[in-house]
């Protein structure tokens, strides 16, 4: 269905206004993606400026403090302003269009997300102005405490922190409650694309996750501010505590960034296969499985800290137990190529190398499962080889898959393919010579984290090695930015369905019409568009009666600010919090009186 | 049938579990406040024993240390008043809901305003405690039973807090012409939600910090 009948004039919005007060979760994904991937080239700015400081002995381009910063800013930016809004910005964009729905649950609570999220990107980003957080991105006490980093960048940290995950919370309640309500007639849980339960074991994980780290923030930020001694040993209180808080969240969060990568992979494979994907039921439900077990191997980062050799053997037990779902999941995408007839699309390059790299990376996780090889892998490169595995090889290639997939859909423009080829192969041999031989640098005993190195340690050539992949790396970056230019300037082109592809979004036109979809569908099957095609089932029509937008919003902006303020207040005098919480409470007010009919 | 069409915002319309969205929205997050609590709850256990381990007062019970007895600075009967005035909150909650669900205005009105007014009871009787505590010589920083005890139960007053200031505005509201509208029963209950976690949130600090030795 290219064409579309009977569709009720819409006036669409344009200008910068409307793209404050939008609450179109199409917009909203629109702005997350831009946000994270912004995010993503600052990141890896920070990324290439260690690497130029590490490619030979005794480097002097980066003093030892600013190194600090660097690389705690360096993982900040990545995880929560880069993967994080960039899965968001799928989530978003995608979820209403894949269950059938017209809109999110809550649409200005969306936006409210989105405004929140862009504050406490600012103020942690901001702080290279000031002091940038040094402590790492887990931050451990007591090097954070007063004593020890008595500067303003603990505090950006925390404060940031605070209102990203507020941000978060906010978003994955959205998705939660959109996800069980929204459904189309017909779409069962067990007929929802893989992407869509991914994004709900994600919601529910970050839902309980983040909490603990709230609660751990908020003790910090009382260690800090007000006296108190929570992570003091010298004054009763416990170092430990902070890394049992943080990791409690922690790892739940670092699957909270693999899972929607997962997802798309599990996308894109079937389609570009020509075949359903093998095993949903298993796929669902090692999902869920990993996102029960997420729970409980927190302290696995914690083997060295000197835990009883029961938790240890408990902890290392539940970690290698993680692995089988993680594994069951790999077969399965395996399976689904299997006698497919396969086209190679870059965004099928994106998902075949996923498999690849993340098992690397998961392997290497299984090796450090184990307690005496962690005692020997802890704190050294090999764990920073493991996490980029994982993190580049599987969440950011999973991201990229997503983007060459979904872009007709999005702008109804094609990505180029032989751009797409040139930054796929960059990209993967980039990525391969920057972190594979970092497993060696840290099995030689090089630790994470230094800023420098003497020469007679044997570490120059790998280094050098790596820093050189870094730059591939950046290159290809060019070559999708060029690609996307040379896209956008192109006349749209895109058919409804131009991968053939079986989920929903793929039912309307691209890019969607505001109203999303002119008649709801009904769904018969996991792969509706494939089974209405073979069963010469018509795309169902619209009925010409009238469809309901919520109107634009300028309150969720309003209280994003408040909020940013509040925080702000926090990092310099108390009456901007004042101010900030007097805008938060008067736009909660009007929020509340604003009629949404 | 099983699964009705969705619509795209909220509202009292059909959902594919027939729970309304704000509801669920409401059941959901209560759920995350769980592990916010249980977090803090957490904490406070940590330190319990340590604090008497490293005998700087005040206690939250009698304590012996070289011989001497130490006081415990819990006050039992008064914090039970207070729990049980928090309680009550709970029944007159209850007839708010029933108020607005059976279109009884007046009662909702009324259940609202002595939901409020038993909150800020219970809010006034923790400013009197935590100052009591203040003049005993515990504050924050004393000791981490100081650190932990104010730092939870703080926060479960800032949440009755937050539940005083939303019924409040509901019942702010409900004076308006159309009152609180069509959903009317919809909104106090979800409010009711919130109230009764926050009470039994307070049911088990209750339990674990004053009771339980
Ligand atoms: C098969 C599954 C996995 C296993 C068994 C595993 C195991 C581990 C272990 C034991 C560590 C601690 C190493 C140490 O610090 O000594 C670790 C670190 C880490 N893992 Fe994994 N992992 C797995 C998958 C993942 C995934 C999917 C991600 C993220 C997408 C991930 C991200 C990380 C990160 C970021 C760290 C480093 C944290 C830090 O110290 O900064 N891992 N992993
Ligand atoms: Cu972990």
């Amino acid at each position: 269905m290219a064409t579309i009948a009977g569709t009720l004039a819409q006036p669409t919005q344009s200008g910068v206004w409307s793209w404050i007060t939008t609450v179109d979760h199409k917009r909203i994904g629109v702005l997350y993606g831009v946000t994270g991937f912004s995010f993503f080239l600052w990141g890896g700015v920070l990324a290439l400026l260690m690497r130029t400081q590490l490619a030979v002995p005794n480097g002097t381009v980066i003093e030892s403090d600013r190194f600090s910063q660097l690389f705690t800013m360096h993982a900040l930016t990545m995880i929560f302003l880069a993967i994080m809004p960039m899965g968001a910005g799928f989530f978003n964009y995608m979820i209403p269009l894949m269950i059938g729905a017209r809109d999110v649950a809550f649409p200005r609570l969306n936006a409210l997300s989105y405004w929140t999220f862009l504050g406490g990107a600012m103020i942690l980003s901001l702080s290279f102005l000031f002091e940038a957080p040094g402590g790492g991105w887990f931050n451990y006490a007591p090097l954070s405490e007063r004593p020890y980093s008595d500067g303003l960048g603990i505090d950006f940290y925390v404060v940031g922190l605070l209102t990203l995950g507020l941000s978060s919370l906010m978003a994955a309640l959205n998705f939660a409650v959109t996800i069980i309500n929204l459904r189309a007639p017909g779409m069962t849980m067990m007929r929802m694309p893989v992407f869509v339960w991914m994004t709900f074991v994600i919601s529910i994980l970050l839902i309980l996750a983040l909490p603990p780290l709230t609660v751990g923030l908020i003790q910090l930020l009382f260690d800090r501010q007000f006296g108190t001694h929570f992570f003091i040993a010298t004054e009763g209180g416990d170092p430990l505590l902070w890394q049992h808080i943080f990791w409690i969240f922690g790892h739940p969060e670092v699957y909270i960034l693999i899972l929607p990568a997962m997802g798309i992979v599990s996308e894109v494979l079937p389609t570009f296969s020509r075949k359903p994907l093998f095993g949903y039921p298993a796929i669902v439900f090692s999902g869920i499985a990993i996102g029960v077990l997420s729970w409980v191997v927190w302290s696995h980062h914690m083997f060295t800290t000197g835990m009883g050799s029961v938790p240890r053997a408990v902890f290392a037990v539940n970690t290698m137990i993680i692995g089988v779902p993680t594994g069951i999941k790999v077969f399965n995408w395996l399976a689904t190529l299997y006698g497919g007839s396969i086209r190679f699309t870059t965004a099928m390059y994106f998902a075949v190398a996923f498999i690849a790299t993340f098992t690397i990376g998961g392997i290497s996780g299984v090796m450090h499962a184990s307690p005496p090889v962690d005692s020997q892998h802890q704190d050294t490169y090999f764990v920073v080889a493991h996490l980029h595995y994982v993190l580049f090889g599987g969440a950011i290639m999973g991201i990229f898959s997503g983007i060459y997939y979904w872009f007709p859909k999005m702008t109804g423009r094609f990505l180029g393919e032989t751009l797409g080829r040139w930054h796929f192969w960059l990209l993967f041999i980039g990525m391969q010579m920057t972190f594979f031989p970092m497993h060696f640098l840290g099995i030689a005993g090089m630790p994470r984290r230094i800023y420098t190195y003497d020469d007679g340690l044997d570490w120059g050539f790998w280094n050098m090695f790596a820093t050189i992949g870094s730059y591939v790396l950046a290159v290809s970056l060019l070559f999708f930015i060029w690609n996307f230019f040379r896209s956008m300037r192109r006349e749209p082109s895109a058919p409804a369905n131009p991968w053939d592809a079986p989920t929903l979004e793929w039912g309307t036109s691209s890019p969607p019409p505001e109203h999303d979809f002119d008649a709801i569908y009904t769904v018969r099957s996991r792969e509706p568009l494939w089974y209405d095609r073979d069963h010469g089932i018509a795309a169902p029509v619209a009925t010409g009666e009238h469809i309901h937008l919520p109107p634009p919003s300028y309150y969720p902006i309003l209280i994003a600010i408040g909020i940013t303020l509040l925080g702000v207040g926090a990092l310099s005098h108390l009456a901007i919090s004042a101010l900030g919480g007097v805008i938060a409470f008067y736009g909660v007010w009007g929020w509340a009186l604003e009629p949404t009919d | 049938m099983a699964h009705a069409p969705a619509v795209a915002h909220g509202g009292a319309h059909v959902t594919s579990t027939g729970t309304e969205n704000r509801k669920l929205l409401m059941w959901i997050f209560l759920g995350s406040e769980c592990l916010f609590f249980g977090s803090l709850i957490a904490t406070y256990l940590v330190f319990k024993h340590q604090v008497i381990e490293r005998g700087i007062g005040p206690f939250p019970i009698d304590v012996t240390i070289d011989g001497k007895v130490e006081h415990g600075i819990f006050d039992i009967p008064l914090t039970s008043t207070s729990t049980f005035v928090l309680l009550m909150s709970s029944v007159t909650m209850v007839l708010a809901v029933y108020g607005a669900h059976q279109h009884r205005l007046k009662m909702m009105k009324l259940g609202l305003l002595s939901t409020m007014l038993l909150g800020l009871v219970f809010l006034g009787f923790q400013v009197y405690e935590f100052r009591t505590f203040g003049h005993e010589g515990l504050n924050l920083t004393t000791n981490m039973f100081g650190a932990t005890f104010f730092l939870l139960t703080g926060f479960h007053g800032t949440h009755v807090g937050v539940g005083v200031l939303y019924l409040g505005s509901l019942l702010a509201a409900s004076f308006r012409r159309n009152g609180l509208g069509r959903e009317t029963g919809e909104h106090v209950e979800i409010a009711g939600l919130y109230w009764h976690f926050v009470d039994i949130v307070w049911i088990v600090i209750f339990t674990v910090l004053y009771l339980i030795p």
